[in-house]
């Protein structure tokens, strides 16, 4: 057979059907369903008197609504409390496995698939959530969809897709101490923009890559999307499959093996062909902070504020000028200058046990300065939260005087309680720092979880990697 | 789905790059569990001059009158004009039922967000790729004449200016047939069941993991 692409072995092997125009039926092997995306979609089913498909691959959670307050109260917002409610309903109406807002093991989509092994390397993974791309670091097709294919998918076990084209970021060398697969991505999407993946596969390889643990990875493909990019991906390896061994859902026994001897050819062939390849040097990074409401809008920390003066293009020059004023920056301000009101670690990029660490390494000791309005620390799911209780980290936290919260989306799209008020500014280690998304008039700044605890402690941003 | 053979219709232009869903429509619209009533929402937070909340009489907001959609020359426009990478961002597909809901029937612009591209079609939406060249000049003809208005032809894929040039366009010829025929996508694919039960039969016997029950 011919040399292939990671994605090329990954789109063959779920193609049910394809037309003469090249439109294909994929096959979907697991199907996350969260609250905000799915009723309309239950609904339509009602309305058509269709049944699920394949009832036992899809995994339902409530994440994006649901408070990091006390649980036990319920959730005060009416219009979430319904959200959730349907939510709990339509699984229990069709069937399907969910972990509810009370179980132990609920927590952020995009962190509880890989946490229980739901997602295994060469699936299909689909979910009504752009940050699907995550699970593409376990050598998987993932990828997120509207309501429509939401409902599709549960209908037919399919979406309807075309082919997409095959693109490579080559890391070359190691990235330094401190220097995360965060500032990595944010670079990336620095250098190609925020259409630079669209209409492409994007594998993340190279060294830096390969030395990278699976929330490393994860974090990257996450951010896939943000280059552009539906799909994120990185080849399957001995950290993939270290990582997904023992898994509640995963394999075992001889299944194992079987599935282990498939996975390992989940690489792309030597000499296989990419419509496009980037190369980014790791060893020369330095820790990247965004000034804009575009995740493409970022700086290295001992940058300064761009002067859209300095930009030709005149739409581009437009669009700087906008986000300066909203996000109420002066062209040329050192990034070291910038000091945030409030600081969140958490989301689907950034909210699994290595990024608490990383966090509770530069807080340990430390106390959230004075400046800082509030300080949340929001894990990922309930399991990363209970391993970092049993580590000690709730404590660092607490006694630096962060909140140490209840799993969920939180402050990464405040469609729970959690949000910046207008003009307000923060250090998160979220994925989208667009005009709004945390909060009417809220400014957004992405870092890394090291460097949003830094910011925290500091009340300014400063480069984590030399204090 | 309402289909689509031909719009003509007033064009609005808006003049930035980049937008994405979170200004199309907000997080807190998200919250709605039924697939209607994301008009009065789209592009809420440039449209007016609060932060809105759902279930708000939007009628009484203190509305935006510098942003485009509140000009009166664009009450009635069903063609929106806009520049590089529109719809980038989330998957949610209430940004393409607000712009369903409020009106617009065709979106045209140099490049759009690939989910959002794909969420439009299946809403009785099109959205039009056209050259950068093309798209400035029709910025500039919206924004001189009141009134601008554009055919679009979708069986002959062309856009046609009031000075009748026509702009060839491409768009995916099972979407096409899907929207001029107003079908529903899981009907056709539900066709096809047999051959999606013969995949499993093979699947499962290559990959039988990818066949363990979630319980």
């Amino acid at each position: 057979m011919a040399v292939r692409t990671l994605y090329d072995k990954l789109w063959d092997s779920h193609v049910v059907r394809q037309e003469d125009d090249g439109t294909t039926l994929l096959y979907i092997d697991r199907h996350l369903v969260h609250e905000v995306t799915s009723p309309q979609a239950f609904d339509g089913l009602r309305n058509a008197n269709r049944p699920l498909w394949r009832l036992a691959n899809n995994l339902a959670v409530a994440d994006h609504n649901v408070p990091t307050t006390s649980r036990a109260a319920g959730i005060a917002d009416p219009v979430s409390r319904l959200q959730v409610d349907t939510l709990d309903a339509n699984c229990h109406e069709f069937g399907l496995t969910e972990f509810d807002m009370m179980d132990p093991r609920q927590g952020i989509v995009h962190v509880i698939g890989p946490e229980q092994g739901a997602t295994l390397p060469g699936m299909t993974v689909v979910c009504g959530d752009s940050h699907t791309s995550t699970h593409g670091a376990f050598g998987c097709l993932a990828f997120g969809i509207g309501t429509s294919d939401v409902e599709h998918a549960l209908a037919t076990q399919c979406v309807v897709q075309r082919k997409a084209k095959n693109m490579r970021v080559n890391i070359e060398g190691m990235l330094p101490a401190g220097v995360t697969g965060k500032d990595l991505v944010l670079a990336i999407i620095g250098t190609i923009g925020t259409a630079g993946g669209t209409g492409h596969a994007i594998e993340f390889a190279g060294e830096a890559v390969s030395a990278m643990s699976m929330e490393q990875r994860m974090t990257m493909c996450n951010m896939a999307i943000e280059a552009g990019a539906r799909y994120g991906m990185v080849a399957v390896d001995d950290a993939t499959i270290d990582y997904v061994k023992g898994r509640p859902f995963a394999p075992s026994g001889e299944l194992w093996e079987k599935a282990v001897a498939n996975w390992r050819e989940l690489v792309s062939d030597p000499g296989a062909r990419f419509d496009r390849e980037v190369t980014i040097d790791a060893a020369s990074l330095r820790p990247q902070v965004t000034w804009g409401t575009s995740p493409e809008m970022v700086v290295s920390v001992d940058g300064a504020v761009p002067d859209p003066e300095s930009i030709d293009d005149p739409a581009k020059r437009d669009g700087y000028q906008r986000a300066l004023s909203y996000m109420g920056l002066a062209a040329g301000t050192p990034i070291t200058d910038i000091a945030p009101d409030k600081v969140f670690i958490g989301s689907c990029t950034n909210s699994r046990i290595e990024d608490l660490r990383a966090a509770a390494a530069v807080v340990k000791g430390r106390k959230v300065a004075d400046s800082i309005k509030l300080a949340l620390v929001v894990p990922g799911s309930g399991l990363v939260k209970r391993q970092a209780e049993a580590e000690g980290l709730d404590r660092v936290f607490v006694e630096a005087g962060f909140e140490w919260r209840e799993p969920g989306c939180s402050m990464c799209l405040a469609m729970n309680a959690d949000r910046l008020e207008p003009g307000e500014r923060c250090a998160s280690t979220s994925n989208r720092n667009f005009e709004g998304r945390q909060g009417y008039g809220g400014r957004t700044h992405l870092v890394s979880p090291a460097m949003a605890a830094a910011a925290a402690v500091h009340g300014r941003f400063v480069d984590v990697t030399r204090i | 789905m309402e289909p689509l053979v031909n719009v003509t219709g007033i064009v609005m232009p808006m003049d930035r790059s980049n937008v994405d869903t979170d200004a199309i429509i907000p997080k807190q619209y998200l919250k709605a569990i039924h697939k209607f009533g994301f008009g009065d929402n789209l592009f809420d937070a440039w449209r007016y001059l609060d932060s809105g909340e759902p279930g708000q009489d939007h009628s009484k907001r203190p509305l935006n009158p510098e942003f485009v959609l509140n000009q009166p020359r664009y009450k009635d426009a069903s063609i929106l004009l806009a520049r590089q990478n529109f719809g980038c961002g989330s998957s949610r597909e209430h940004a393409a039922w607000a712009f369903r809901d409020y009106g617009f029937r065709v979106l045209i612009a140099p490049s759009f967000a690939d989910i959002f591209y794909w969420n439009a079609l299946k809403n009785g939406l099109l959205p039009i790729v056209l050259d950068e060249a093309v798209v400035d000049e029709l910025f500039e003809a919206v924004q001189a004449t009141e009134g601008y208005a554009l055919t679009v032809d979708l069986p002959s894929q062309t856009v046609t200016t009031p000075d009748g040039s026509r702009h060839a366009f491409e768009v995916d010829p099972f979407r096409k047939h899907c929207l001029v025929n107003g079908l529903d996508e899981i009907g056709i694919t539900l066709q096809h069941a047999d051959d999606i039960r013969a995949y499993e039969q093979r699947r499962a016997g290559e990959a039988p993991w990818l066949f363990q029950d979630l319980a």
